[in-house]
């Protein structure tokens, strides 16, 4: 079985999930390939949080595979353990530590050792401190660093978030509507920052902004109760029947 | 190492409260014992064991505020980590009394002869030395938060449900030691105490070096606090406090960042209770009671939650306007205990300290922002954690 | 010796005969011999007496183990004696009849010793076994059944021939097994009897079976084991069922004391710590609505509950509606804060009810039918048990009629399962939250009316009860009522039996061990709302 898999990043198969008898998930499949970036849509309660849930280790499927570099079996893996895997998760509702400043947010996320005793006795190196700056300037709050996170406008707690994830050095990273609540202007540029972030790693980003999905002009996946309804580049999907009559609307 | 990780945290307010508390612990015992009654200065020897019944409610107070001000875990249950250590050093001063008890038994302590018990129980073997009652005073109440915190991080039981459990666990343990068959002396506890390292208990001198014992461990717990709340590791804490999902999916393990704390905390409480004990001369099961260790709880809100110092303050004060309370008008107490509860979360729920240095940031903030566009939002009302 | 079989055999015939002239004059005879037997001979004479089943002679016989027979010494017969000073009035024993007076000095005191005691107690027994009254004869059975005789037998299978009713026939049945296993009966009739004591049941009957095996016959012995450990066997499960009676008690206390919090709990994620106040407020409520009736309408005091019910309704409903009002809806979305607020509250609750009615406890009558226990089968039952079984059952199903038909109870489930979603639906949740609190707190209301008629009233009562109810919301769930029945049910259960293993205080602190496991595979208790809305 093993062999026929095709070499992913994550691959999802027959991945179902219900709460009190609603199916979540159903029979949900999907291969990442590295370095992808892939854009998923469908309507609400079509299963985007959940399958995300999923693959950070938050739900546990009550059937079917999931795999990261086509050996790391992740149902087994809690989601400190996904983490450090190097899955990197963005909530829909921007989540940064607000009562820290942005910069100690940065060095939170920062991936190094995350055990008890290596935290309480970390000091702050040089590399460390050129990475953060370099973070701090690619989601441009590098005036900001020193005031809490708490402070800051939504559209920059969406990129403070972001830069956490960078941060994080994740191997795969996934982003929950990211310019949910943003200007035009400030969604052109979170397009521009996902691709840049793309060429290093790959994205999953679930959107509901079609002008968005197709400024990144990537394949697109479209879920519909809990499984996958179409799957290909935008236009492709945007004219498929079933995804008009379930999603898009006429 | 250890030295630099803990100066490291200590900033300036923690170090006046640092040169305050080693200053009592100089200056309170040198006025009981160098000057004489009729000075003015002289601190009389009651008056010296009732402060330094204060600074044990303090050190009890830093210690759940470690777990709730930084954590968000809220203990209703920290009474029972600090009776344990109580009863740990209780047990070493049993065992001090020797044949000197009413039934004048050499080993056995009077209520067990009064029990008629034959021969020592296995869990007091080796209370007779000090060192190792010590060294239970740390473990007992350490591996209880071990054990229990082990079993209810893991499974994320957390927020109101956590608090409901912990009270639970020290009602179980009130029951539990108010059981004669326990073996500490049943709803008596244990009293009657004669020495300690050979001092008497009475004797001034001995009080005077544990009001001074009981300073230095206050200093000594609060600087191993802010060495941990100023680390990076105390960032991941208050991570923890206000978006736990996030800190865990930067690939940290809650779990284990709230045992260590947990179990640092009930700790220091275990100590609390072990300097409590000698100075009041008693130890009962009633310190489990639920009540107590939600009394803790408003010390450390009325002082300021998340501020090392604040509960100190908190503590002190709120012990000292109960005693006030009590012998003027014992019927008002409970009425205005009850207000204060209200009334802090209510109107103050950042806490005096907490309140305080908020005013004044926000004042420097003032300051700061007069020509830059931004600055912290200043009239706004304190925002509950989510 | 001779004589007496005789006489014996005399009897049986004037009993068959029915004859109570024969009888009376047999009765004489016998009571004249009583004045010169010694106690052996008087034992057997009593037997004899006993078997005339002649309930005329009863008081002829209690004067005997009183001491108050004697013998008039000029023409030794024997009287009944009584009265002070140097004259007394004599009696016939035989016939009841008044015999004259004699001076004290003319008697002699017959003596008794508690052998003979015993015979004339089993004799007065036996005697009573013939009454025409069948309360008399049921009570003279039983009294057999409890102190049995070999000598008894022929009296009581007399009884039985003549014995109509069918309750007091099997009643008398019981005792004649019961008294044959000390007589000297053929084995066959023995091995019936034990079984019919194995039917009687219970502790007297493995008694009695326990007496009579060393004395047994071999060949009786392992029937007699069998029957004991059948009686035993079938004594631990009435036991159980006793258990189970008393846990379903103790569960439909916790019921009452905490499913309004439950339903705090579940629409607004607060916990009231001030809840246990809410009962022991219902519990005053009690107090005083009797005290009224007392010294205004004592004729309605056995309504003084029914009465009670609504007032404390009100009251604690009130007082929970000005908490929420308030203190708790400044605390919105900080549950902990309000958990330290909320206790507070009921530090300031217990000092004004202890300011004003004082510290110690005050007394809540029962009314007449709230009072009294009755057996079914092996179980004892008391009567205020049963009712508040009854009455949390009443007040579940009230509420789950609330929660699923009423229009409040819509937005109620709604508010539970998502508030934001339920308030943009124009459900006005601040109002939601405040008439949930109030009914929270009036069934808290309602609890302590019911906990007056079984617990002392006094400023303390909500803290013995506080723990307990949240053991059983944490256990339960929130957000499903029958999470909260079934909670409160098998705390209760698992509470009394372990109680008779391991003591009530090391029960309580197992069950709270368990509790603290169960939330650890639980974290959300039986009835949790799964999915992803509530995670959040």
């Amino acid at each position: 079985m093993s062999e026929a898999r095709p070499r992913s990043l994550l691959y999802l198969d027959n991945v179902s999930v219900s709460f009190d008898g609603f199916k979540a998930l159903n029979a949900l499949s999907l291969v990442i390939e590295p370095g992808e970036l892939r854009a998923i849509i469908g309507p609400n309660g079509a299963g985007k949080t959940t399958m995300m849930d999923i693959i950070t280790g938050k739900t546990r499927p009550d059937e079917g595979e999931v795999f990261f570099e086509d050996t790391v079996d992740l149902t087994k893996k809690d989601e400190a353990d996904i983490a450090r895997l190097g899955i990197g998760r963005k909530f829909q509702k921007p989540t940064v530590f607000e009562s820290h400043t942005v910069w100690d947010n940065l060095e939170l996320a920062l991936n190094r050792k995350r055990g008890v005793f290596s935290t309480l006795f970390y000091r702050l190196t040089a590399e460390d401190k050129a990475r953060i700056e370099e973070i701090l300037s690619t989601v441009r709050l590098s005036h900001r660093r020193d005031e809490l996170a708490g402070s800051l406008s939504h559209g920059q707690k969406q990129w403070l978030e972001i830069g956490m994830l960078l941060a994080q050095e994740p191997k795969l990273l996934l982003v929950d509507e990211p310019v949910a609540g943003m200007t035009d202007a400030e969604t052109v540029e979170t397009a521009i920052l996902l691709k840049e972030i793309a060429k290093t790693r790959s994205v999953v980003v679930v959107e509901h902004d079609m002008g968005f999905i197709r400024d990144l002009g990537v394949k697109v996946t479209c879920l519909a109760e809990g499984s996958v309804l179409a799957e290909g580049s935008i236009d492709y999907v945007s004219n498929d029947p079933k995804v008009i009559e379930n999603y898009l609307g006429r | 190492m250890i030295t630099q990780f803990l100066l490291k945290g200590a900033d300036r307010r923690i170090t006046i409260m640092l040169a305050v508390l080693l200053a009592l612990a100089v200056l309170v015992p040198a006025s009981n014992l160098l000057l004489s009654p009729e000075n003015p200065l002289h601190v009389p020897t009651y008056a010296m064991s009732l402060f330094g019944k204060y600074l044990c409610y303090a050190l009890l107070a830093l210690a759940l505020d470690l777990v709730w001000g930084y954590c968000g875990i809220l203990s209703l249950g920290h009474g029972a980590f600090f009776a344990l250590g109580g009863y740990a050093m209780g047990m070493y001063l049993m065992r001090q009394i020797g044949p000197r008890g009413v039934y004048g038994d050499p080993i056995l302590p009077d209520f067990m002869v009064f029990l008629n018990w034959k021969e020592l129980p296995w869990f007091w073997h080796g209370f007779d030395m000090f060192w190792f009652a010590m060294l239970m005073v740390l473990l007992v109440p350490g591996l209880l938060a071990f054990v229990f915190g082990w079993f209810a991080f893991r499974s994320r039981v957390n927020g109101v449900y956590l608090s409901i459990i912990t009270q639970a666990m020290t009602y179980a343990l009130l029951l539990a030691f108010f059981r004669n068959d326990m073996g500490f002396g049943g709803n008596n506890g244990l009293t009657d105490f004669k020495d300690i390292l050979g001092f008497s208990v009475q004797a001034d001198g001995t009080r005077a070096a544990l009001f001074a014992a009981t300073a230095f461990f206050l200093a000594l717990c609060l600087l191993i606090a802010s060495a941990i709340v100023s680390s990076k590791f105390g960032k991941v804490l208050v991570g923890v406090r206000d978006a736990e999902s996030r800190v865990r999916f930067l690939g940290y393990r809650v779990e284990h960042v709230k045992l260590f704390t947990f179990v640092v905390s009930a700790m220091m409480a275990g100590i609390a209770g072990a300097l409590f004990v000698p100075q009041v001369g008693i130890i009962n099961p009633g310190e489990f009671a639920p009540g107590n260790s939600i009394e803790v709880v408003i010390w450390t809100a009325v002082g300021g939650r998340g501020t090392l110092i604040g509960p100190i303050i908190g503590a002190v004060a709120v012990a000292f306007g109960k005693s006030m309370f009590t012998s003027a008008f014992p019927e008002v107490w409970l009425f205005a205990l009850g207000g204060l509860f209200v009334a802090v979360t209510l109107f103050l729920p950042k806490g005096i300290v907490g309140t305080i240095s908020g005013y004044v940031s926000a004042r420097k903030a003032i300051k700061a922002s007069k020509d830059a566009e931004a600055g912290v939002d200043v009239d706004k009302p304190i925002q509950p954690a989510e | 010796m001779l004589k007496l079989l005789f006489k014996t055999w005399f009897l049986c015939l004037a009993l068959a005969f029915g004859g109570q002239a024969f009888a009376q004059t047999a009765s004489s005879d016998l009571f004249n011999q009583l004045g010169k037997a010694n106690f052996a001979d008087a034992e057997k004479i009593v037997v004899e007496l006993a078997k005339s089943g002649d309930t005329k002679i009863v008081p002829a016989l209690e004067a005997l183990g009183a001491g108050d027979l004697y013998l008039r010494k000029e023409d030794g017969k024997v009287f009944v004696a009584k009265g002070s000073g140097a004259t007394l009035t004599l009696t016939d024993p035989a016939s009841g009849e008044a015999a004259g007076e004699a001076p004290k000095g003319a008697l002699t005191k017959i003596k008794v010793n508690n052998t003979l005691r015993r015979a004339i107690n089993s004799a007065l027994g036996g005697l009573t076994l013939m009454s025409p009254d069948k309360a008399t004869r049921l009570s003279a059975a039983q009294a057999v059944i409890k102190s049995p005789s070999g000598e008894m037998l022929a009296l009581l299978e007399t009884a039985l021939a003549a014995e109509s009713d069918a309750g007091v026939r099997k009643v008398m049945e019981e005792a004649r097994a019961v008294s044959l296993m000390s007589s000297d009966r053929p084995l066959e009739d023995k091995k019936t009897a034990i079984q019919t004591i194995r039917e009687i049941g219970g502790r007297d009957a493995i008694g009695i079976l326990r007496a009579a095996l060393p004395a047994a016959d071999a060949s009786l012995k392992p029937d007699i084991e069998k029957a004991i450990t059948g009686i035993e066997d079938s004594l631990k499960l009435w036991d159980m069922g006793q258990n189970v009676v008393y846990g379903l008690s103790l569960g439909s206390v916790l019921l009452l004391a905490a499913i309004g919090l439950a339903i705090t709990f579940g629409v607004m994620g607060v916990i009231n710590m001030a809840h246990g106040e809410m009962v022991m407020i219902g519990a005053y409520s009690t107090f005083i609505v009797q005290d009224v009736i007392r010294t205004h309408a004592p004729g309605l005091f056995d309504w003084s509950l029914a009465i009670a019910l609504p007032v404390a309704f009100v009251i604690t409903g009130a007082v929970g509606f000005a908490i929420e009002r308030g203190v708790i809806r400044f605390l919105y979305g900080r549950p902990l804060e309000t958990l330290l607020a909320t206790w507070g509250i009921s530090l300031i609750l217990q000092q004004t009810v202890r300011s004003i009615f004082g510290p110690t406890n005050r007394e809540v009558g029962n009314p007449s039918w709230m009072s009294g226990s009755f057996q079914l089968g092996g179980l004892a039952i008391t009567s205020n048990r049963l009712w508040i079984i009854a009455f949390s059952m009443a007040v579940f199903l009230a509420l789950l009629v609330l929660l699923k038909r009423s229009s409040f109870g819509l937005m109620m489930r709604a508010v539970t399962q998502n508030r934001r979603m339920a308030s943009s639906m124009g459900i006005r949740t601040p109002w939601v939250d405040a008439f949930t609190f109030a009914l929270g707190s009036g069934i808290a209301g309602l609890a302590g009316v019911a906990l007056s008629q079984i617990d002392n009233v006094s400023p303390n009562l909500g803290q013995s009860y506080i723990i307990d109810s949240f053991m059983v919301v944490v256990f339960g769930g929130v957000g499903n009522l029958w999470g909260t029945l079934v909670g409160a049910l098998s705390l209760g259960i698992l509470n009394k039996f372990l109680e008779p293993y391991v003591g009530a205080v090391l029960g309580k602190i197992l069950v709270l061990v368990l509790i603290i496991l169960f939330i650890q595979k639980r974290p959300r208790g039986l009835f949790a709302l799964k999915g992803r809305a509530v995670e959040s």
